[in-house]
């Protein structure tokens, strides 16, 4: 595929997820907020991915130090902003 | 990227976007979490099977120490601190994620910057395309405001530093002048990639991007928090895309977009519900000045009605509807489990509780929900401004728990003060109210309230969780 041709797809996937992400999130009512900013917030951890791809080429130097962090960072992200989730879900109840 | 690897991406997109569709009702919400897990885990067990050992790499060994490490360490301390967190300081630990996050996009750039300008133990000589450089510029800019934003954010909650604007001559200024060199030094940077001073002027960029987010969030007051935690949850996920882009990685970017739309869309939520621009929000320094006791006992316009424990305990006694007000006191004294004794008392009585909370109250998107969740109220008795608002005519009580501007009516007849046109609760309609506050000082805003001296206003004064104790105390004998 060509430069462009690969740039032009890949902004019209970004364009496509933004309209999903309105759409979707528009519809969380307030009551779940503050789960929504956490579960999202753990999403963000996704860079993990990138980190592994960055630790790959990296030995035990700058870069790789570098790389270290951002598993360190990315992992206490995904798992942090899970947790915290799961046991603010876990406290919404109907009345009984 | 291998065609499995890709696969499992692409089911890894729809599940994640599955989650956030679960979270739209409480019914769903709980599944919400298994399944963004099984997405990420779909995500990042093939990116590690599969890069592990790719040839040209550093060696296996030495990944696979970088790697696991840093996964065992992260997992370590996320397990625990979210374990441990009280309800009551979750704002702040959302926001320190947030801020670890935007610190991870940032180091990814910045490896890969480091490894394609010919930092790299093979001593290759890299290529940067302008289209590798764009994207790593604005991950290093949006990561490293993200981060050291949010710790600002979380010193603020925590009261590491002050809460209140920190404000000085030339500040927004002084943030231009940064911003502006910021885009200065990636552009020189995106047109001479492997020139001599490349490396300077990438920390420079670094440097930059991390005193800029310090000093965007540090002249925001305490009580525009929820705006704050808003704006760098939708930061974070733009570092993502931005990084996602750098590695022409989809996934990345679609993810990226979901969680920067999501904390864009809490963002003007947050505003509106303040009925504030986020250029005022973000320059205003709302509530910069402390206004002295002396200043805010001047103006008082009413005398103040103080009751006792006793005299609050017999009005709702003889309740037949109650609408709790909770506000950031609520959380400051940990009051929540004593909202919900209370009520509890007063339901055996045939009074019915509901809960009306404000999208600003407390310190970040549906902090009261969470609290009075934590508490065991039922999620179907709290209420929405817009869905309670208009109940509030034929209620018999009001009980405000350390709720101040959102129920302060000079936001809807006095047009010269600062929170006029903020939409906030009719408590005055209802037919008496009674205020449980620490002392007459004014809210955070510094705004006088004349709800605490309308004459259907009752003041207890005191800690609240005490006060709503002995309430339920007095209730107890009285039956």
């Amino acid at each position: 595929m060509s430069p462009e041709g690969y740039w032009l797809l890949v902004f019209y996937v970004f364009m496509l997820a933004v309209a999903v992400g309105v759409e979707l999130i528009s519809k969380v009512p307030p009551l779940l907020h503050t789960p929504l900013m956490s579960g999202s917030n753990a999403i963000s951890g996704i860079t993990l991915v990138g980190a592994i791809g960055a630790a790959v080429f990296s030995g035990w130097d700058a870069n790789g130090v570098l790389a270290f962090l951002a598993v360190t960072f990315g992992t206490i992200n995904v798992v942090g902003g899970y947790g915290v989730t799961h046991r603010m879900l876990q406290m919404f109840k109907k009345q009984k | 990227m291998s065609l499995p690897t890709e696969l499992c991406y692409f089911v890894a997109a729809i599940l994640f976007m599955l989650s956030l569709k679960w979270l739209a009702s409480p019914k769903t919400a709980r599944r919400s979490v298994p399944i963004s897990i099984l997405a990420m885990g779909l995500a990042v067990v093939p990116t590690f099977i599969q890069r592990i050992g790719e040839p040209g790499g550093a060696g296996i060994g030495n990944t696979l120490a970088i790697v696991l490490g840093g996964l065992v360490l992260g997992s370590a301390i996320g397990f625990v601190s979210a374990t441990k967190v009280k309800m009551t300081a979750m704002p702040q630990m959302v926001g320190l994620y947030n801020g670890f996050g935007g610190a991870a996009s940032l180091l990814v750039a910045a490896v890969e910057f480091l490894y394609k300008t010919g930092h790299n133990p093979q001593g290759e000589i890299g290529h940067m395309s302008v289209g590798d450089s764009i994207p790593v510029h604005l991950s290093i800019l949006i990561g490293g405001i993200c981060f050291t934003g949010s710790m600002a954010a979380f010193a603020k909650l925590q009261e590491l530093i002050s809460g209140r604007p920190v404000q000085f001559k030339g500040q927004h200024y002084l943030n231009l002048v940064l911003l502006l060199a910021g885009i200065g030094l990636a552009i020189a940077l995106t047109l001479n990639p492997l020139a001599s001073w490349h490396l300077a002027a990438f920390l420079g960029l670094v440097a930059i991007a991390l005193v800029l987010g310090w000093l965007v969030v540090i002249p925001i007051g305490g009580a525009d928090m929820p705006v704050v935690i808003s704006l760098m949850n939708s930061y974070s996920g733009m570092a993502v895309t931005a990084t996602g882009f750098v590695l022409r990685n989809n996934v990345l970017i679609i993810l990226g977009s979901l969680v920067g739309a999501s904390g864009l869309i809490l963002t003007r939520i947050m505003c509106k519900a303040m009925n504030r621009s986020l250029a005022n929000v973000m320059f205003g320094g709302f509530g910069a000045a402390p206004i002295g006791p002396a200043a805010a006992t001047g103006g008082t316009k009413g005398t103040v009605k103080e009751a006792s424990v006793e005299e609050a305990a017999m009005v709702l006694q003889s309740s037949g509807s109650l609408i709790v007000v909770p506000g950031y006191g609520m959380a400051v004294a940990q009051a929540q489990h004593a909202v919900r004794e209370l009520a509890a008392q007063l339901e055996k009585n045939g009074t019915r509780v509901r809960y009306a909370i404000h999208p600003v109250a407390g310190r970040m998107p549906g902090h009261m929900n969470v609290l009075l969740a934590e508490a065991n109220v039922p999620y179907d008795q709290l209420y929405d401004l817009d869905q309670i608002n208009d109940d509030f005519a034929n209620t018999d009580v009001v009980l405000v728990v350390g709720a101040n501007d959102v129920v302060n009516p000079a936001a809807k007849n006095t047009p010269g003060s600062p929170i006029y046109g903020m939409p906030v609760f009719n408590c005055e309609q209802a037919k008496s109210v009674i205020v449980l506050k620490r002392s007459m000082n004014p809210g955070f805003a510094g705004i006088e309230n004349e709800l605490f001296v309308h004459p259907k206003t009752m003041m207890v004064f005191g800690d609240a969780r005490q006060t709503l104790t002995g309430m339920t105390a007095a209730l107890k004998e009285a039956a």
